[in-house]
C-alpha cells in the first residue's frame, strides 16, 4: 500500500449567522494515498468546497468555523498548525484550483508575475529564476508561447487557458496533495476533456494525490480512483471507481448515475433526482434523503442511518442494515 | 496609450471651448450695456459709441467670440473693474495660494481616506471600524465653515498652537518667487523659516477644507476594499500561502484603488468649490477670497477670468486622473 498522504476523521465546518447555524460538513472522513485521485460527487451546495477550503483551513471566519474532527496531512494535524505554519503549507505541499477561472486570477498583475510569486515564495529562489520556472510551468501545462503568454494579463487569456494558468500556479512547488474543485465545470465540453487530459498526464509524471471535486459522475469515472458521495454535508456513500459503478448501493448514487448522458443508450430526458438539498439549518433526526428517496420507509424518518461497511462499500442507508426487514 | 492620451486631450479642448462659449454667453446676457457702464454715467452719446468700437462691440457676435478667444489665448483677460489692473495678473497672484491650499487638503484627504477605509474594512464591524465610520460620516456632513470656526476657537483661541490668517507668519519675508507655492519655494530656495511658518499656516485651513472628502475617501475605500477582500483572486492568494498584509496592501489594495482614482477627480472639484468659505474664514489670499470681493463688486471680468481658471484646473486634473487610470487599470483599452 501507498503512503497515507490526507486523512480526515469526523470533519465538521459550520457557518454562524444571527439566527441560525448550517452544518455545512458534517461529520466527514476521508483518505487519501500517494498517487491516489479521489472524486467527491454530490450536487450543489452540499459542502464540497467547504470541505477542501477546510483542509487549507481558507474558510471565511465570520462566518464559518471548523468546529471539530482531525486533518491529518501526512500525519500531522493541520488543526493544529499556526497560521504562519499553515501558509508554509498553502500553495507549497497542499494546493486548490478553483471553479472560477474566469475571476480566480488577479486582474492588475500579469499571469507571469502571478505565477512567480508562488514559486518565489515557497522555494526562496531569485526574481529572474521564478521567471524562468513560471514559463517552463506554463509550457508544461500546455499554454501555447508562454514567454509571451507570461507577460499578458488575465483578461486577454481564454477561460481554458486561463485554468492552465491556476494549474501551473498550483503544480509549480510540487504539491503532495492537489485539490481540484470543480476546474471543468465553468468551461466548455471540448476544453474540458483537454485540461482533464493534461491533469491526468500531470498526475502520472508528479505522482501527486488528487482530491477532484465535481458534481458529473462521468468526470470522476475517468479520473478517479476513489470516489466519496455528499449529500447535506455528510458522506453517504463511498467506494473505489469499480464498485461504485458495479454496485451504487445508496438510492442518491443511484440517482447521481441514472443522470449521467450515455452514449449508448438513447434516452428522451435524462432522469433527474426530484426535489432539492433540504434546509441544512434545520435537519431533522432522520435520514437526510429521506424527503426525496423513492424507497423510503417509516424508519427512515425516525432515525439516521450510519456510515456501514457493506460488502466493499462503506453505505449510509437504513436499506442494508437489520432494522430494514423489521 | 499615446493614441489614449490624444483622445483625453481633445476631449479635454472640447469641453474648454465650451466653457468659454459659456463665459461669453453669459458676459453678453447681462442687462446693461457694457459700453455705456464702462463710458460712466455723464459720457455723450458719441463717446459711448466710439468706445463702443473700441470695445469691439459693434463687431457680430461670432467675431467678438473670436476676439475674445484671442485675448484669453494670449493671456489677456480684460481689465478688473475695479482695480484696474489686468485679471491675468491679478489670477496669477492668487491662483498659487488656491492650488496650494486646495492640493494639501485633497493630499491629506486622500491619505488619510484611504487609510483609514483600509483599516475600517480589515477590522469590519470592530470598536475601530465603528469609531472611523462615524468620524467619516461627521466630516462629510459637518458644514466647512462651522468646522473653519471650531478650529478658530479651539486650536487659535483656547490652544494657541496653530496660527491663523494668510500663508505666512507677519514679519516673515516670503519666499523668493518660483512657482508662487510657498512650500516649494520655500524648499527651492532652502529657507526654512518660511517653509516652517507656511507649513503651520496651511494645516487648519487644508483640514477645513478637506475633512469632508477625507470621509467621503474612507467610506469608498471601505466599501470598494470590502468588496475586492471578498474576490475570487483574493481567495487565490490566500491559497498560494501569501500573508495576509500582502493579500491585503498587494492584491486587494491595487485593485480597490482602481475607483478611488476617479473620485480624486471629483473631490478635486468639490475642493475648488470649498475654498470660497474656507479662504475667506481663513483671510487666505486665494482665488476664493478673490471672487467673493469681484462677486459683491459685480466685477464681472474677473469673475470670468477665476471661471475660465477653476474649469481649466478641474479639466486638467481630471485628464491626469483619466490617464492615471488607464495606467493602473490593463484591461482599459487604449482605443
Ligand atoms: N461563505 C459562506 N457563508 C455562509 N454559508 C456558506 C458559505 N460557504 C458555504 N456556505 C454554506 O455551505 C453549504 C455548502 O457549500 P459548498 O461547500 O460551497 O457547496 P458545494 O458542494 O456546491 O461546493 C452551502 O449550502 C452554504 O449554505
Ligand atoms: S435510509 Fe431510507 S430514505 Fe435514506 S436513503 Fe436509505 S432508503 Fe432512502
Ligand atoms: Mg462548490
Amino acid at each position: 500500500m501507498e503512503e497515507v498522504i490526507l486523512e480526515i476523521k469526523d470533519l465538521k465546518t459550520y457557518f454562524y449567522s444571527d439566527k441560525s447555524v448550517v452544518p455545512a460538513v458534517n461529520g466527514i472522513d476521508l483518505l487519501v494515498r500517494k498517487g491516489e485521485t479521489l472524486g467527491i460527487v454530490g450536487e450543489s451546495g452540499c459542502g464540497k468546497s467547504v470541505t477542501c477550503l477546510s483542509i487549507l483551513r481558507l474558510i471565511p471566519d465570520p462566518p464559518g468555523k471548523i468546529v471539530g474532527g482531525q486533518i491529518l496531512f501526512k500525519g500531522e494535524d493541520l488543526l493544529a498548525k499556526t497560521e504562519a505554519e499553515m501558509r508554509a503549507v498553502r500553495g507549497n505541499s497542499i494546493s486548490m484550483i478553483f471553479q472560477e477561472p474566469m475571476t480566480s486570477l488577479n486582474p492588475v498583475f500579469t499571469v507571469g508575475d502571478q505565477l512567480s510569486e508562488a514559486i518565489r515564495l515557497h522555494q526562496g529562489v531569485a526574481k529572474k529564476e521564478a521567471k524562468q520556472k513560471a514559463i517552463d510551468m506554463l509550457k508544461q501545462v500546455g499554454v501555447p508561447a508562454p514567454e509571451q503568454r507570461a507577460r499578458e494579463y488575465p483578461h486577454q487569456l481564454s477561460g481554458g487557458m486561463r485554468q492552465r494558468v491556476m494549474i501551473a500556479m498550483a503544480i509549480s512547488c510540487n504539491p503532495d496533495l492537489l485539490l481540484a474543485d470543480e476546474p471543468t465545470t465553468a468551461l466548455d465540453v471540448t476544453i474540458q476533456a483537454q485540461i482533464l487530459e493534461m491533469m491526468r498526464d500531470l498526475k502520472d509524471r508528479l505522482g501527486m494525490a488528487i482530491i477532484l471535486i465535481t458534481h458529473d459522475m462521468g468526470v470522476v469515472a475517468e479520473m478517479a480512483d476513489q470516489i466519496l458521495v455528499m449529500y447535506a454535508g455528510k458522506a453517504v456513500e463511498c467506494a473505489t471507481v469499480k464498485t461504485i459503478y458495479k454496485n451504487p448501493m445508496h438510492p442518491y448514487t443511484v440517482g447521481l448515475l441514472d443522470s449521467i448522458p450515455r452514449m449508448d443508450v438513447d434516452v428522451e430526458k435524462l432522469h433527474v433526482i426530484e426535489g432539492v438539498l433540504p434546509d441544512l439549518s434545520n435537519m431533522p433526526e432522520a435520514c437526510c434523503f429521506e424527503p426525496r428517496c423513492p424507497d423510503a420507509r417509516s424508519i427512515c424518518s425516525q432515525k439516521e442511518p450510519d456510515l456501514e461497511q457493506v460488502g466493499d462499500s462503506l453505505v449510509r442507508c437504513w436499506k442494508y442494515c437489520p432494522e430494514w426487514r423489521q | 496609450m499615446v493614441a489614449y492620451t490624444a483622445r483625453r486631450l481633445m476631449l479635454a479642448i472640447v469641453v474648454l471651448i465650451g466653457m468659454s462659449l459659456m463665459t461669453f454667453y453669459i458676459s453678453h446676457a447681462i442687462p446693461g450695456d457694457p459700453a455705456r457702464l464702462a463710458s460712466g454715467a455723464h459720457a455723450k452719446a458719441e463717446q459711448v459709441e466710439s468706445l463702443r468700437v473700441q470695445m469691439g462691440l459693434d463687431k457680430p457676435l461670432p467675431v467678438q467670440y473670436m476676439i475674445y478667444m484671442k485675448g484669453i489665448i494670449s493671456g489677456d483677460l480684460g481689465t478688473s473693474v475695479s482695480t484696474r489692473r489686468p485679471v491675468a495678473d491679478e489670477l496669477k497672484e492668487y491662483l498659487p495660494a488656491t492650488i496650494e491650499l486646495s492640493v494639501f487638503a485633497l493630499i491629506i484627504s486622500v491619505v488619510a481616506g484611504v487609510f483609514f477605509g483600509i483599516v475600517s474594512a480589515v477590522r469590519r464591524n470592530s470598536a475601530l471600524d465603528h469609531f472611523l465610520r462615524v468620524f467619516s460620516l461627521v466630516g462629510a456632513s459637518i458644514p466647512v465653515f462651522w468646522l473653519g470656526l471650531l478650529f478658530l476657537i479651539f486650536f487659535y483661541k483656547q490652544l494657541n498652537v496653530l496660527p491663523i490668517g494668510g500663508r505666512i507668519g507677519i514679519g516673515i519675508n516670503p519666499p523668493t518667487k518660483a512657482t508662487g507655492l510657498y512650500i516649494i519655494d520655500s524648499i527651492l530656495s532652502g529657507d526654512g523659516i518660511a517653509l516652517k511658518s507656511s507649513i503651520s499656516h496651511l494645516v487648519l485651513p487644508s483640514i477645513t477644507l478637506g475633512y469632508s472628502s477625507m470621509g467621503v475617501f474612507t467610506r469608498m475605500a471601505r466599501s470598494c476594499v470590502l468588496e475586492v477582500l471578498s474576490a475570487d483572486y483574493i481567495r487565490t492568494a490566500r491559497a498560494k500561502g501569501l500573508k495576509e498584509t500582502i493579500v491585503v496592501y498587494k492584491h486587494a489594495l491595487r485593485n480597490a484603488i482602481l475607483p478611488l482614482i476617479t473620485l480624486v477627480g471629483l473631490q478635486f472639484a468639490y475642493l475648488l468649490g470649498g475654498t470660497v468659505l474656507t479662504e475667506t474664514i481663513f483671510s487666505w489670499p486665494g482665488l476664493g477670497s478673490y471672487s467673493v470681493t469681484a462677486i459683491t463688486n459685480l466685477n464681472f471680468p474677473a469673475i470670468m477670468g477665476v471661471t475660465l481658471t477653476i474649469t481649466t484646473l478641474f479639466v486638467v486634473i481630471n485628464l491626469i486622473t483619466d490617464l492615471c487610470y488607464a495606467i493602473a487599470d490593463p484591461r482599459i483599452v487604449y482605443k
